[in-house]
């Protein structure tokens, strides 16, 4: 039987690279539906019930359609916790509090800048749209700031949650993927001793070079 | 040894933990950090919360930052109390809460934040407000409003027909945004003012809109 966990979007946005991460650290049997986003197909009405804002991801699991890539890794991580990697998203509240607290500062410090420079530097030269130096300058000082405070952190932490990989740190894989490799500012990241040595673990897992696999073949 | 949270009465962030701590009936002691002359930027505080943000939580040993992750944890440690704000014993309707969750941090509060920090924050600071910023965020605004609308033709809330956490992480934000010239934005969508209506009169949400005085200091 075809398993009933759907995702739908390109594995090269990174927002869907965080959900398939997620899915195969957790051993999920997933298909992989592509969606044509030059084609405007996230537009369409028919997506747009499953994604309002006519974004990827969009996700199914038995009856259940949900979108936004980080409320699908915390659906997949309870819903499947004895599976794969067990500790992903903490095994008690406590753990699960810090590793929340990481998640959250990903999303509302780390994830801003980030995405605007990985669309400025990987995106846009591909799609033929002039680059802002402008915007790219202001990002990047406010990246800095961030990985400043991580270079802290990670000097007292293995990960950022803790001595655990977890969700906080997978949801860094995507945008840091292209920032080290496409974008030329790699030395962001590469530069500084804690956090260059996170990203070489992080992106040396299994889990993440399947992804990688993944859109480097186009799906 | 009681909760203590650290921020302040009129800062959003705040307001989002104290909402949910209300609505759980839990007590807690709000500890004031003095933003304006900078407490948060120093080895004390940034040793609760490296980015240098209110609010922070502490219980027991346990020290926590952002707002989200704070009321997710308090949500979760109080299940069993107060209103049902992550519906933890239906697995759909959880899923939905974490959804709607996520719109919230990513479109929502993005979009209505630069409104507030132009229009209530920079004369403060002795700026102009920055029109064109104002109106670009107002136009992005509109359209997750749209999807609100449409949303909220189909369920009473966001994630289903229950209040949840996810409707509480609105409200401070939306309370200012009403004091602002474009409250239309709300109004004038049926569907959106009356889930505002219903949720802001919300006794848990009336005690914190006491303390949210920013606008009356202008």
């Amino acid at each position: 039987m075809a398993t009933p966990v759907k995702v739908y979007g390109p594995a090269m946005s990174t927002a869907v690279s965080r959900v398939l991460a997620c899915l195969l650290e957790k051993n999920v049997d997933f298909q992989l539906v592509p969606v044509n986003l030059s084609k405007g197909e996230q537009k369409k009405p028919d997506f747009r019930k499953i994604q309002p804002f006519s974004q990827v991801p969009a996700f199914e699991d038995e009856g259940i359609c949900l979108f936004e890539s980080r409320a699908i890794c915390r659906y997949i991580c309870e819903k499947y916790t004895d599976k794969g990697n067990k500790g992903l998203y903490g095994t008690n509240p406590v753990a699960r509090a810090s590793i929340d607290q990481w998640l959250e500062a990903e999303g509302q410090s780390f994830n801003p800048p980030s995405s605007v420079l990985v669309f400025q530097l990987a995106f846009a030269p591909r799609m033929k749209i002039k680059q802002d130096q402008v915007v790219i300058k202001q990002n990047e000082e406010k990246l800095s700031k961030v990985l400043g405070i991580y270079e802290k952190r990670l000097g007292e932490t293995r990960f950022l949650a803790g001595d655990e990989f977890s969700l906080a740190d997978l949801s860094h894989l995507p945008n840091t993927q292209y920032l080290v490799t496409t974008s030329g500012r790699g030395e962001l990241f590469t530069s500084r001793k804690n956090v260059g040595r996170w990203w070489n673990e992080i992106s040396s897992r299994d889990s993440w070079k399947k992804v990688v696999d993944m859109q480097n073949k186009g799906a | 040894m009681g909760l203590k949270l650290y921020g302040l009465p009129m800062s959003t962030n705040t307001t989002r933990v104290m909402a949910c701590l209300h609505e759980k009936g839990v007590d807690f002691e709000l500890v004031p950090v003095d933003l304006f002359g900078g407490e948060n930027r120093q080895p004390p505080f940034l040793a609760k919360n490296p980015l240098g943000r209110i609010p922070v939580l502490e219980d027991g040993d346990l020290t926590l930052f952002e707002s989200r992750a704070i009321t997710a944890y308090v949500a979760e440690k109080f299940k069993e109390t107060g209103t049902d704000l992550l519906r933890l014993q239906n697995p759909k309707e959880a899923a939905l809460v974490k959804v709607w969750l996520e719109v919230e941090s990513h479109h929502f509060d993005p979009a209505i934040t630069p409104i507030m920090f132009e229009h209530f924050v920079a004369p403060i600071l002795g700026k102009t407000p920055d029109q064109a910023a104002i109106d670009a965020s107002l136009e992005k605004l509109g359209k997750v409003l749209d999807v609100y609308e449409s949303k909220l033709s189909c369920t009473k809330y966001l994630a289903g027909e229950f209040f949840s956490l996810a409707d509480l992480h609105h409200h401070a934000s939306t309370h200012y945004f009403m004091k602002t010239p474009w409250a239309s934005f709300v109004n004038d969508r049926p569907n959106v003012k009356a889930w505002w209506e219903c949720i802001s009169s919300r006794p848990a949400f009336m005690k914190v809109a006491e303390g949210m005085t920013f606008v009356d200091t202008k």
